[in-house]
């Protein structure tokens, strides 16, 4: 974003598609992002917007077989995508570590959590057993569990789900990182037990100085976590730029819907809540030129048909520099300030 | 874990019970008479008939046949037949006036060459039908998985016993790629060696036969099974590690598309263990089945009760086996 240096990571112009029998899935299409290492960057998007997708290309997850990439992943300077697979399975687990939505499901049933922790390490470290397991029980007890060694030998099944999904951020970071993805962490979780993950995650990164992507449908979970915000819809970036602009100005119609959509805790009890009218596109016939535009409130405000037959460049939005939306609309902000700020809480 | 098996072989003996009153009770109300097949169709006279059907213990009123039957399992049995006393001793499964032998003893020895046939059998059944359907799963959809779907599936097709009888006569007996068949004990007077030479040479033809057929189906269990393992969360995260492949596959995965393959391969076992009756023929091993065979022919009561006793007896000891077993697998499972 600034200075010479290039950021610890830079991804552009990914592309991700799956050929199915029903035709090509284009998951993400032309995402462009960067982050630094102590940085959050939080990815917001509804289902099947490619959140996960991106940052499962990231890992080298996707499988080659079956998946058609383009772009590039460069991590401190070397892009990813052109990386053999023994290099790649180097670059997983320590490097850079991913934690999933379901802590329940994530771990294997089989095995202990000290087993599958103490795995992590040995990976990726010439070490004992013995050496392992106490790396494990050390980062069971960072993460905040208590009686961490009685607690290593215990299976997933027996600790609760705020428990498990610290037992992963654990396996995760045994290695130290410089990325950590987590792809929906407390979307399974009560409401306190989210709070106290998110804590943790915050916690973590201040000592280990490590880059956090953070994938969520939840605003609340951005505006707590993130340093900077990237939209998702259809695949494609709509809106991108630092957390506190976008919560306050944001400009893309998609992004007004999501924050009006969610519930207040001090709103006005008897207002219904609005949705955002419509329903998610098909990723194989994506809608022309905005993918946004069958769902948009605001097309009408365009003399012509441009929603319909171009899309939107990325460009900066009217609050300056690093702000980007994809939209065609001129005036967002008067929009948003007349008709949105007001229901927001 | 006590109180569960305890319950387990309660549960077990009364099916046990159940068996040996079908059985008795399709035998009785079968059309055959053994005392009328014995005793010929020419010189046979009322007194005769009567005579033989004392001597075989027919004369008695069923019931009764049937509980001295059960309490000889436990006790032994002196059984007494136009005037001669035959000993029984515990258990006693019953005594063959055919043979004039205790079934117990017939059993004993007809044993070995069918536990021989059964565990080699097991291991390849295993072992091939396990490596073939994960490999399969692993290179889904390629040609090699498709090619081995339908290898399989051909194999599964053809009749049991067309396939043997084929086995037999051009690899053993026109060919001679393989040894004559037939059972050498593995405990013979030679040196031990030698005698697991001839062992294995005498069974090697019957297990590849029937190992080779059972495991069709493990290879599209074990397949299908993989194929749902390796898309499971947790082989994710395992990948997410940074674990060489080969770990994920058959730590991770594997592990968990075997759980369920372990019990359908411990009912299996306690099925050959009862008795292969076509391989047991077709290659000339004079097993259980090969003993039972004869006895549905010889109309030969005691043998076809004590036969189908010793083999309820393994099945419902094996589901016992398998479900602990699967608990030990599974820590999630908790038994009773």
């Amino acid at each position: 974003m600034s200075g010479t240096q290039e950021p610890f990571l830079c991804v552009e112009d990914l592309t991700v598609k799956f050929p199915t029998a029903d035709g090509v899935v284009t998951a993400v299409n032309g995402l462009s992002y960067q982050l630094e290492l102590g940085k959050t960057l939080g990815i917001v998007g509804e289902s099947g917007s490619g959140k996960s997708v991106s940052s499962m290309a990231i890992m080298g997850l996707h499988d080659p077989r079956r998946t058609t990439i383009s772009g590039s992943i460069r991590v401190q300077g070397t892009d990813l995508l052109g990386v053999d697979d023994e290099r790649m399975r180097k670059f997983r687990g320590s490097v850079a570590a991913m934690i999933f939505q379901d802590p329940l499901t994530s771990l294997h049933p089989f095995f202990t959590v000290g087993d599958q922790i103490a795995e992590a390490y040995l990976a990726h470290h010439k070490a004992s057993k013995r050496e392992a397991r106490e790396r494990a029980i050390e980062m069971l007890d960072r993460v905040g569990i208590p009686q961490a060694s009685r607690r290593v030998d215990d299976y997933p099944h027996q600790f609760s789900g705020g428990m498990r999904q610290r037992a992963m951020i654990a396996m995760a970071l045994i290695n130290n990182p410089q990325l950590l993805i987590a792809d929906e962490p407390t979307t399974a979780l009560d409401v306190t037990v989210q709070a106290q993950i998110l804590d943790l995650l915050q916690d973590l990164q201040r000592e280990y100085g490590s880059a956090i992507i953070i994938i969520t449908h939840d605003l609340g979970v951005v505006a707590e976590m993130a340093d900077d915000v990237l939209v998702m819809y259809a695949g494609r970036c709509v809106e991108y730029g630092p957390c506190k602009q976008i919560l306050t100005h944001p400009e893309h119609p998609y992004t007004w819907g999501l924050l009006t959509s969610a519930p207040h805790l001090t709103g006005d009890p008897e207002q219904r809540l609005t949705p955002i009218k419509g329903t998610p596109p098909s990723l194989i016939h994506v809608p022309s030129g905005c993918p946004f535009h069958p769902r948009c409130p605001y097309m009408s405000q365009l003399p012509d048909d441009r929603c319909v037959e171009t899309l939107p460049e990325l460009r900066p939005g009217g609050q300056g520099g690093s702000h980007l939306v994809r939209c065609h609309l001129p005036n967002p902000d008067e929009i948003f300030v007349a008709e949105i700020q007001p229901r927001i809480g | 874990m006590v109180g569960y098996l305890i319950r387990r072989i309660v549960a077990g003996i009364s099916v046990l019970f159940m068996v040996t009153v079908a059985t008795f009770t399709i035998f009785f109300l079968g059309p055959a008479d053994p005392a009328a097949a014995l005793c010929g169709s020419r010189n046979c006279s009322p007194e005769r008939y009567m005579a033989i059907k004392r001597s075989l213990g027919l004369d008695q009123p069923k019931v009764e046949q049937f509980f001295s039957f059960l309490g000889g399992i436990f006790a032994g049995r002196t059984l007494q037949s136009g005037g001669f006393v035959k000993e029984c001793p515990a258990p006693c499964f019953g005594y063959s006036f055919i043979q004039n032998r205790p079934v117990s003893v017939i059993l004993a020895e007809n044993l070995p060459v069918t536990v021989s046939i059964a565990l080699g059998a097991s291991v390849i059944m295993l072992t091939v039908g396990v490596l073939i359907g994960s490999y399969a799963a692993i290179n889904r959809g390629t040609t090699i998985d498709k090619a081995l779907v339908a290898m399989s599936l051909t194999l599964s097709s053809l009749p049991y016993y067309v396939l043997a009888l084929l086995a037999f006569l051009v690899l053993a007996v026109q060919l001679q790629i393989f040894p004559r068949t037939g059972y050498h004990p593995l405990l013979g007077d030679g040196p031990f060696f030698l005698d697991l030479l001839k062992w294995v040479q005498g069974l090697l033809l019957a297990w590849l036969v029937l190992g080779l057929v059972m495991s069709t189906s493990y290879a599209r269990f074990s397949r299908a099974s993989m194929i749902e393992a390796l898309g499971e969360d947790f082989v994710r995260t395992a990948r997410a590690k940074g674990l060489s492949p080969r770990r994920v596959q058959f730590r991770h995965a594997l592990r968990a598309a075997l759980a369920p393959v372990v019990t359908i391969f411990g009912l299996d076992l306690a099925g050959l263990m009862g008795g292969t009756i076509f391989t047991e023929r077709i290659f000339n091993l004079k097993g259980i089945g090969y003993m039972a065979v004869d006895a549905v022919f010889n109309l030969d009561l005691p043998i076809i009760m004590g036969t189908v006793l010793f083999a309820s007896i393994v099945i419902v000891a094996m589901n016992i086996i398998v479900d602990v077993a699967y608990s030990l697998i599974d820590p999630r499972v908790r038994l009773g």
